[in-house]
């Protein structure tokens, strides 16, 4: 058994401990207020542009010269993955979700024979990717520098996305990120953007008439790059939305255990001193009788 | 206000403005300036730099647009845009370093008519505004 000294130490180091996970606990709920509101109100935006590029998609019938980053290379047999991840740790499940998914993705690609290419956004993803993945990864980039997430980032991401398009680098684009449903459920998931999948059941019946200025297929061109940057920045949104609340209840927990922890300790440490005296009492006790 | 419809401009971080007693709104349209007033045929088109005006009842609000795409359908305009500024609420600063970065982009020299269309247009009102 630990003598009391080592009890007593152990105790303020798990206290300690605990008042940094408890401050950790509280900038990160202060962080996520902000986080979901701007992922909130970045919804907008990303919703009415994937409508309109629906609505002019359902334009186009010439599948042949429709843009190719609505329809697609033609081919796939390059992959390329963008998994979004954190650029700090200790947010519990948060980097690892994304990774697990995105990894059983990778195996599956592998395993059919196609060939992969991985760009890790965050330098946490690139951390666990390398290990397995390493000769894979083509980039990685951080944003440690930004305080906040911003549309200028997300752009310089969509681009270089783009323009690797453009070189036929790959053929088909996923990203993997971290949807924020609430503060204890994010679900990782993954988006195909190049070519963009556009889903059946979206699509109402009632076909508005539009009219175009310019024509349909200019507009497109112009509009699908930047769809892809503000997809990309709704990832980022909800990704650092899902950061600050995974953080949140990894480090509620981190708390709580900690608690837990000194309580279980302190009880131990009172035993092994109650014992200490009853055992002189004892002797004294003893030694008196003796006489 | 029988004759006014509704107004939405959002960019990437938030719903920027939201109105619903426009009279008029005129955008600077790809292909020339566009007014659009209720009853509109449905459009999809995109903007280029240049500023957006908007009527309501006897006010006139003024504001720059780096680009975007408008939507109207049914009564409601939506401007989707990645840059929208206040004209009222504009710097100097801000306006000679916009300039500038249009002056960059320039400096490419294999940019395509569009782009440079574009970062010409973009000077040209940004110096107006100066």
């Amino acid at each position: 058994m630990a003598s009391l000294d080592d009890l007593k130490k152990r105790i303020t180091s798990v206290k300690s401990t605990q008042k940094i996970t408890k401050a950790m606990k509280m900038v990160a709920a202060a962080k996520l207020r902000k986080a979901q509101e701007s992922a909130e109100k970045g919804r907008p935006y990303s919703e009415k542009m994937h409508n309109i590029i629906l609505n002019l998609s359902k334009n186009i019938n010439d599948e042949e010269n429709a843009p190719k980053l609505l329809v697609g290379s033609g081919k796939d047999n390059v992959y390329l993955c963008v998994v979004m991840t954190s650029d700090r740790g200790l947010c519990g499940g948060f980097n690892s979700n994304i990774t697990k998914k995105a990894k059983s993705y990778f195996k599956k690609i592998l395993d059919s024979g196609k060939e992969l290419k991985i760009v890790t956004v965050g330098s946490k993803g690139f951390d666990q990717l390398k290990r397995a993945y390493k000769e894979y990864i083509i980039e990685n980039i951080s944003f440690k520098e930004s305080k906040n997430v911003n549309y200028f980032d997300a752009n310089k991401v969509g681009k270089m996305i783009i323009e690797k398009f453009e070189k036929e680098e790959f053929d088909v684009c996923t990203i993997f990120f971290n949807k924020f449903k609430n503060v204890i459920t994010q679900i990782p998931q993954e988006q195909q953007i190049i070519p963009l999948k556009s889903d059946k059941s979206d699509v109402k019946n009632d076909v508005m008439n539009y009219e175009f200025e310019p024509e349909e297929d200019e507009i497109l061109n112009n509009l699908l790059p930047k769809n892809i940057s503000t997809q990309i920045f709704k990832a980022m949104l909800e990704n650092s939305a899902s950061e600050q609340g995974s953080r949140m209840s990894a480090m509620d927990n981190a708390t709580r255990n900690a608690g837990e922890m000194v309580e279980k300790l302190t009880i131990e440490y009172n035993r092994s001193r109650q014992a200490a005296i009853t055992k002189e009492l004892i002797e004294i006790i003893s030694g008196a009788e003796s006489l | 206000m029988s004759d006014s419809f509704n107004l939405e401009i959002i960019n990437p971080e938030k719903l920027f403005l939201s109105l619903d007693n426009v009279s008029e709104v005129v955008v600077p349209a790809f292909e020339g300036d566009m007014g659009i007033l209720k009853d509109h045929i449905s459009i999809i088109s995109f903007l280029k730099p240049g500023i957006v005006k908007i009527f309501t009842g006897n006010e006139v609000k003024e504001l720059y647009i780096e680009d975007g795409i408008i939507e109207f359908s049914e009564n409601s305009l939506s401007i989707l845009t990645s840059r929208i500024i206040d004209i009222k609420e504009i710097k100097k600063d801000d306006l000679s370093s916009m300039i500038n970065e249009a002056n960059e982009v320039l400096k490419d020299e294999n940019l395509d008519d569009q782009k440079r269309f574009i970062a010409n247009q973009k000077i040209d009102i940004l110096s107006r505004l100066n």
